[in-house]
């Protein structure tokens, strides 16, 4: 298989100069609102601070990939004297947890790294959060070719189907063309 | 659509347990904005002169800022407002943390709670689920560990919670109201929430809050975060190390105490020491808190980090959270040079629930009045003779308000009258029936002697701020000052400032001149209105010198954010609206001139002609008339004809008088 240049990107997280404020969860949720900055709302975030203030905890972690089904078993870590969360560390939206999805709909959300057109310098987490506990990084890797990705509405539509069946999608996409056609 | 604000009040009659959701008028934040603005419009509306603080009629309202939950850093302010049973007058202490923000994301700017619930209950705000739940198994809990107890019960580990302790259900005077590191805690919102029955409001949102041009207010943001990263770098130089930065004072940073420990009073506001900070004082102070802080933490989107968590092996290992003065006001008031005592005492009284400024002062209150043999043995039945013991028995008594703690929890000036027998020589320390900060100074400072008589917080901290606490020793500094002052509203505050002398003619009393004074301490209370308004954090506009928000980027952020175009003389308008609402609200309660003035030995040199030119002056620029009372031309001139109305039927304002 050709071999093929890939830009990696990263965000090492210095998870202990985070003072908890969540402005990257809420700089986030504006950014990726549409259109752009028309609103906030950390729930759509794909960045969240995990926190247990008492407990000294405050863990960004930022949205990986949609896991359709929950893990066989779950993890639970102690660093320093201090018990995180089950799964307190994985990035997946899963159905284990509320995590990453949607207020709405109930989507799997996934970081793009602020993806855009002029694509920008750094993601707006990383820009909004004076304190440097985000620090992004890239770099070139050569890797194989991998096959073609599937188009985001194939994403969109597998999660879809997980989530509620392949009969209801397929109802439910017909019964709107049906309407649309009028 | 709304923009900034959600257009929804909760009302919650905690009688009937009835909750309504309740679509506001737009026209009400083009008028007064949100935030204090707003809620002291309802408070106006609803709630008739003649209402006493634990009447049922009291009106509490949890409000939000305009700017709360949007991308503006650090809009995380919730204002908590009621009559207050120590002023008597309309109180609205405010927090930081979580609160606001989660309430604006669960789709509703205010809660507003009416009557008494009849059993201890706590609201659960989950968007649109609201419920008001028993409360019965709290009872008596700690306000921070009632916190976590609720997001246990809930299964929401993201929910926030605003809690009061075991003084807020004892209707403690000074109870506060406690939500992560943050509390609203002055004039005694704890007690009123207590007297209603709620022993906490929970709040869960995952609903958007809108911004009308957001793109334009992202830029006017990025001009902000740039000038922030600017002042983090570029500490102000010339004064002293907690006012050269921004945010709160950073307490939590800093451990170099000398300015406040030989300059501040200890005891009951008493006594100056003046070598506190020597070599082994200064270990001792610097290791504690080394000890105790464990992470500096900050509230909501603000890159600073004002606060920190706090243990120490003295206060069992167990952890909370704290930020600023208090600090030291406990080991100050109590006389124990061992910072470690402060840490260990605060984080009961925390848990309780009180307010840290104003309960060391009584507790020092108390003291005094024992070795003065005002109070005898037995008031201090079963009391340990050792100052730390005797602290943490009057607060356990005062908290609980079990024997002579019952007189004390009403606060210093109530119990001095009580108590009788010469103790209210003791109450030296109040204003508007409210303890101050423990100063004790020479000199009588024009601008501050407006500030503490005139302000309706009746706190100084909320009310100085932009305009140097005290003049630059030499020119070369005076000028540096000035050269980047972008902040002020008009250029002769640059000359104020060049002329101000620490000495002679050009110096206190008689300079800055009343006129002058008039227009600095009009400016430094119109950025706290504004900054009470949009739910903005002192820390980052008001409070500060140099702060990154000012007059002149305010406009521009609210035009984006909420849609209501308006430029600088706009908003002075709408603050100004606001604040003399908030005054007549307080005149028809019966506050006057006589009411607005500093203890006798604020100052040792006291010029009473000057005092009384000042309060002339001062209200003649505001538009009051010589009893401190809005005349009705000010009024009709910011809309407020129907209050002019209300003060002349009930002969507050006299025809004439203007």
């Amino acid at each position: 298989m050709a071999k093929i240049e890939k830009k990696i990107k990263t965000i090492t997280i210095d998870a202990d100069k985070c003072n908890g404020c969540r402005a990257c969860e809420i700089i986030c949720s504006a950014f990726h609102a549409a259109p752009k900055y028309s609103s906030s709302n950390p729930a759509r975030s794909r960045i969240h601070v995990i926190s247990h203030r008492l407990k000294d905890i405050w863990l960004p972690v930022f949205a990986g990939e949609y896991a359709p089904a929950e893990c066989m078993g779950r993890d639970k870590y102690v660093i320093d004297g201090k018990e995180y969360d089950e799964c307190g560390f994985c990035r997946a939206s899963c159905p284990s947890r509320d995590l990453f999805k949607e207020p709405d709909s109930g989507l799997p959300l996934k970081c793009d790294m602020c993806e855009s057109d002029p694509p920008l310098s750094e993601p707006m987490c990383v820009q909004k959060c004076l304190n440097d506990v985000l620090i992004y990084e890239e770099r070139e890797e050569e890797v194989e070719d991998e096959e073609v990705k599937l188009e985001d509405v194939e994403i969109g539509l597998e999660s879809m189907i997980d989530k509620y069946g392949l009969q209801n999608v397929m109802d439910t996409v017909s019964r709107i063309s049906m309407s649309k056609k009028g | 659509m709304r923009y900034a604000e959600t257009g929804y009040d909760l009302e919650i009659d905690l009688a009937r347990g009835n909750i309504e959701r309740v679509e506001s008028d737009p026209r009400l934040t083009e008028l007064h904005l949100g935030g204090l603005g707003t809620s002291v419009k309802t408070h106006w509306d609803r709630v008739p002169p003649e209402t006493k603080p634990f009447d049922p009629e009291n009106l509490l309202i949890f409000g939000t800022g305009l700017l709360c939950g949007t991308p503006a850093f650090s809009a995380n302010r919730t204002l908590v407002t009621f009559i207050s049973p120590q002023s008597e007058l309309l109180a609205y202490p405010m927090m930081g943390g979580f609160w606001s923000a989660e309430l604006k994301y669960a789709g509703y700017d205010r809660v507003i709670f009416r009557n008494k619930s009849p059993k201890l209950v706590y609201i659960w705000i989950h968007n649109d689920k609201v419920e008001i739940r028993d409360a019965s198994h709290l009872k008596g809990k700690g306000a921070l560990e009632t916190q976590d107890l609720i997001r246990q019960e809930l299964k929401e580990p993201r929910a926030q919670v605003a809690a009061i302790g075991l003084a807020g259900e004892s209707r403690v005077f000074t109870a506060s109201i406690e939500q992560g590191r943050s509390s609203a805690s002055r004039l005694g919102g704890g007690a009123v929430m207590g007297d209603k029955k709620i022993k906490a409001v929970a709040v869960r949102g995952t609903q958007d809050v809108n911004l009308a041009r957001g793109a334009e207010f992202m830029e006017h943001m990025e001009d902000v975060t740039e000038y922030i990263r600017f002042r983090n770098e570029n500490p102000i130089p010339d004064v002293m190390t907690i006012l050269s930065g921004i945010g709160s004072p950073q307490e939590m940073k800093h451990t170099d105490e000398k300015w406040h420990t030989e300059n501040f009073m200890w005891g009951n506001a008493r006594t100056r020491r003046r070598d506190f900070w020597s070599k082994p004082n200064e270990e001792n102070w610097t290791t504690a808190q080394l000890d105790a802080v464990q992470r500096l933490i900050s509230c909501f989107n603000c890159p600073q980090q004002c606060g920190a968590l706090v243990s120490s092996e003295g206060v069992g290992g167990q952890k909370y959270m704290m930020k600023c003065f208090g600090k030291l006001t406990y080991s100050m008031a109590a006389y124990v040079d061992d910072l470690g005592f402060n840490f260990r005492i605060l984080q009961r009284a925390t848990e309780y629930g009180v307010d840290s400024f104003s309960t060391p002062q009584i507790l020092a209150f108390a003291v005094e009045l024992y070795e003065a043999g005002i109070l005898t043995d037995k008031d201090f039945e079963g009391c340990p003779s050792d100052k730390e013991g005797r602290f943490f028995w009057l607060l356990d008594r005062v908290a609980r308000r079990e024997g002579i703690g019952d007189v004390l929890a009403d606060g210093v000036y109530y119990a001095a009258r009580k108590i009788g027998k010469g103790a209210e020589e003791f109450d030296h320390n109040t204003i508007k029936k409210h303890e101050q900060l423990p100063l004790k100074l020479g000199m009588l400072d024009p601008i501050y002697f407006l500030m503490y008589t005139t302000n309706e917080k009746i706190s100084i901290t909320q009310i100085e701020g932009n305009f140097p606490q005290a003049a630059f020793p030499t020119r070369e500094q005076r000028e540096a000052f000035v050269k980047d002052w972008p902040q002020i509203p008009d250029e002769r505050f640059k000359q104020y400032l060049l002329d101000w002398e620490p000495r002679g003619d050009q110096a206190i009393p008689y300079f800055p001149t009343p006129d002058m004074c008039s227009e600095i301490v009009d400016w430094m209370e119109m950025l706290h209105n504004i900054d009470d308004a949009l739910g903005l954090c002192a820390g980052m506009g008001s409070f500060c010198l140099k702060p990154p928000y000012h007059i002149h980027n305010y406009p521009k952020l609210i035009s984006a954010a909420a849609g209501i175009d308006m430029d600088e003389a706009a908003l002075k308008k709408i603050v100004n609206r606001s604040r003399n609402l908030h005054r007549a609200f307080n005149n028809r309660r019966g506050m006057t001139r006589a009411d607005e003035k500093p203890p006798e030995d604020h100052w040792k040199r006291r010029f009473p002609e000057l005092e009384e030119q000042l309060l002339s002056t001062y209200y003649k620029f505001k538009g009051w008339n010589m009893d401190g009372i809005p005349t009705k031309e000010r009024l009709v001139e910011l809309d407020l004809g129907y209050v002019a109305e209300d003060l002349e039927k009930r002969g507050i304002l006299k025809d004439g008088q203007d």
